[in-house]
């Protein structure tokens, strides 16, 4: 590591790469700090459907009609001492809160299946979003006020403006639907077409045929933040003292950009990557829903009109973990790159 | 400061007190941002905006509620824009003009009402924060992280159901979700400004906790809460848009959002009604462009260091 020679003051210890060594520090005070936020929203799930006034069982069941063996069953579990029904959860998490009432099995069995789908749409839209996004950010950048950069980020920031769930309403009517002169070309929704068996090549294409249109509208409004971020990071280095040497050992402007000043300045964008996480997961719910492909997306809004409240809690907690391990991987990741960070 | 001059150099000055002084040169600031801000195209663009929807839902209160009452109304659903109806209609046959005039009303409201909620957690719990770096302090500031990792979307739904659907509830969901980023903005100018003489002047005066943070932080983290406000009114109302396309606002009031979900769900999709979905849309997205262009103007006049244009 860089950082132990750069160490002023070299103890035994931190060469040994003990408690005092800043990296490792550093690291056990984010693993530290992630788990303590995973541990509040497991409090904070648990409770916020218990702590209102009124009888959680009300909640349980509300807009629907439960036979009234089901809300005795109910009664007799939600009425029981709260410390109890606290660690039950606690032990499980996610199942601790009863089945999900509308698919009428465990919550695993609902949300299983659906991982895939929202992996998928979400994984490509966000490398397809990061490429563009990135090269955008730096081509703007580099090139500050003349036209490209202007139209470029006037559109960024009007792309950055939109609900992700109006332009994906839009590219259906437009390229699904047609209007006017334009034919509809791709399928309104789903994942693939039905009886398509979505494991030979064939079965591929028809899956990224469907996937065309959903992973457009995400990537389009992604990118919008990832290339705004890249292009001030860029525009920052270009005035740093390194670039001005490089350009003064009369390296090629193309060469300067490459070498010196996009590693650099990379380094913000990619961690923004992981801690976007979280708008991503927000875009999902909605692009699914509008698509009707069956991702967790898709359940959530499922489960919200009802409400399916033990569906709910399991999902909150799963898209809360996600997001909060990959903060975690972000920090660990910008630790490793940025020692300037680790003190 | 030399635009503060005239208020001390003023022969009545010996009957001027602090207040006064203190006053003259807090409106001389005002009128020197007000003319920064005139000098920024972009920024008086978003402004032209902003004023042009608030005229419209002003002039919304003039609809009568018969032409929006689905019992009422007489023309064919989905009609395309024409002279007699500029929008188009919608699936019971309103025009989508009037509608979205309306729904201009519902979505400034509650953006203007959460943003308020917003900055008052946000700006409380950061200045708060901010001051005591003790327990309270520490405390505050993990309870701030934990809302800032939190995904905003997952979060603002499982709200939205435990309290139920209504004008009010959407307003609490959103102010709730969405106040950790001005805590932490907050917090940290609060810190910087602690850390100045004339805080160190007060606290020798014998001013107390709440002096300092009410007489001394707050006026110099407002022009920062300020420019906050505007970017966050744009969050809120795109927050309010998808909360409602998801059936989560008051199912009795006219949105933005909530006319793209009777779209959504009317099937104006596969009815090729692009109307129908296209013109709340826009709305929404000159709207939360206008926050963003103003905001990023008072950013760009507050903080000249950070070029954003």
């Amino acid at each position: 590591m860089a950082l132990l020679t750069e160490t002023p003051a070299r103890t035994p210890s931190s060469a040994a790469g003990g408690w005092s060594n800043p990296s490792v520090r550093y690291a056990i005070k984010r693993t530290g700090a992630a788990l303590s936020t995973f541990i509040f929203v497991l409090i904070f799930n648990f409770f916020l459907f218990r702590i209102l006034p009124g009888d959680p069982v009300a909640l349980y069941t509300r807009g629907r009609n439960v036979d009234p063996e089901s809300i005795r069953a109910l009664e007799a579990k939600l009425h029981r001492p709260i410390g109890q029904q606290f660690l039950e959860y606690v032990k499980n998490p996610f199942t601790g809160n009863g089945p999900s009432v509308k698919y009428n099995a465990s919550v695993w069995e609902v949300i299983a299946p659906a991982l895939w789908p929202t992996l998928l749409l979400v994984g490509t839209a966000t490398l397809i979003a990061t490429i563009v996004g990135v090269w955008l950010g730096i081509r703007s950048g580099w090139s500050r006020g003349e036209r490209f950069d202007v139209v470029s980020t006037n559109t960024t920031l009007v792309l950055y403006s939109m609900p992700e769930f109006w332009f994906g309403m839009i590219m259906l009517i437009v390229f699904a639907v047609g209007i006017g002169p334009i034919p509809g070309m791709f399928p309104t929704g789903g994942l693939s077409d039905p009886g398509v068996n979505t494991s030979t090549p064939a079965g591929w294409l028809n899956v990224a045929w469907h996937l065309f249109l959903p992973v457009t509208t995400l990537a389009v409004i992604y990118l919008a933040e990832y290339s705004l971020i890249m292009r001030a990071s860029i525009i920052e280095e270009r005035g740093q003292d390194y670039v001005q040497t490089a350009r003064a050992k009369g390296l090629m402007d193309k060469m300067v950009r490459r070498e010196h000043a996009v590693p650099n300045a990379l380094l913000p964008t990619m961690t923004l990557v992981f801690l976007n996480l979280g708008f991503v997961v927000g875009g999902a719910i909605t692009i699914e829903y509008v698509y009707s492909i069956h991702g967790l997306g898709s359940l959530t809004v499922d489960a919200l009109q009802g409400p399916d409240v033990p569906l709910l809690q399991a999902l909150f907690l799963l898209f809360s973990g996600a997001v909060i391990f990959a903060n975690l991987v972000a920090d660990l990741l910008y630790g490793y790159f940025d020692p300037r960070v680790r003190t | 400061m030399t635009m503060t001059q005239p208020a001390i150099d003023d022969p009545n000055a010996a009957s001027l007190g602090a207040r006064d002084v203190v006053k003259a040169r807090r409106k001389a600031s005002r009128q020197r941002f007000a003319a920064s801000f005139r000098q920024n195209r972009s920024g008086m663009l978003g402004l032209t905006m902003l004023l042009t929807f608030i005229a419209v839902a002003i002039a919304a209160f003039f609809i009568p509620a018969s032409s929006l009452d689905v019992t009422q109304v007489t023309a064919d659903p989905f009609l395309p824009p024409s002279l007699q109806w500029p929008l188009g209609t919608d699936d019971s046959g309103r025009s989508v003009l009037l509608l979205v005039a309306k729904g201009a009303q519902i979505s400034l409201l509650v953006g203007f009402a959460a943003t308020m909620l917003s900055m008052f957690i946000g700006t409380s719990v950061g200045i708060v924060s901010g001051h005591y770096r003790g327990m309270t302090g520490g405390v505050l500031d993990r309870f701030t992280d934990w809302f800032l990792v939190i995904p905003y979307l997952p979060l603002a739904i499982v709200l939205a159901t435990v309290l139920g659907r209504s004008l009010l509830n959407i307003i609490i969901v959103i102010g709730v979700t969405s106040w950790p980023g001005t805590a932490r903005l907050i917090r940290a100018q609060t810190m910087s400004v602690t850390a100045r003489p004339y805080l160190e002047r007060s606290k020798a005066l014998g001013a107390g906790n709440l002096h300092q943070m009410w007489k001394h932080v707050l006026p110099n983290v407002m022009p920062l809460v300020l420019a906050n406000t505007t970017l966050a009114v744009s969050i809120s109302i795109l927050s309010e848009t998808t909360l409602s396309f998801l059936g989560l606002g008051d199912p009795t009031a006219i949105s933005w959002g909530s006319i793209l979900e009777q779209g959504f769900s009317a099937g104006a999709i596969s009815q090729g009604a692009w109307w129908y979905l296209a013109a709340p849309g826009i709305c929404v997205v000159l709207t939360v462009l206008a926050f963003n262009l103003i905001g990023r103007a008072f950013e760009d006049i507050l903080d000249p260091r950070q070029e954003t244009a």
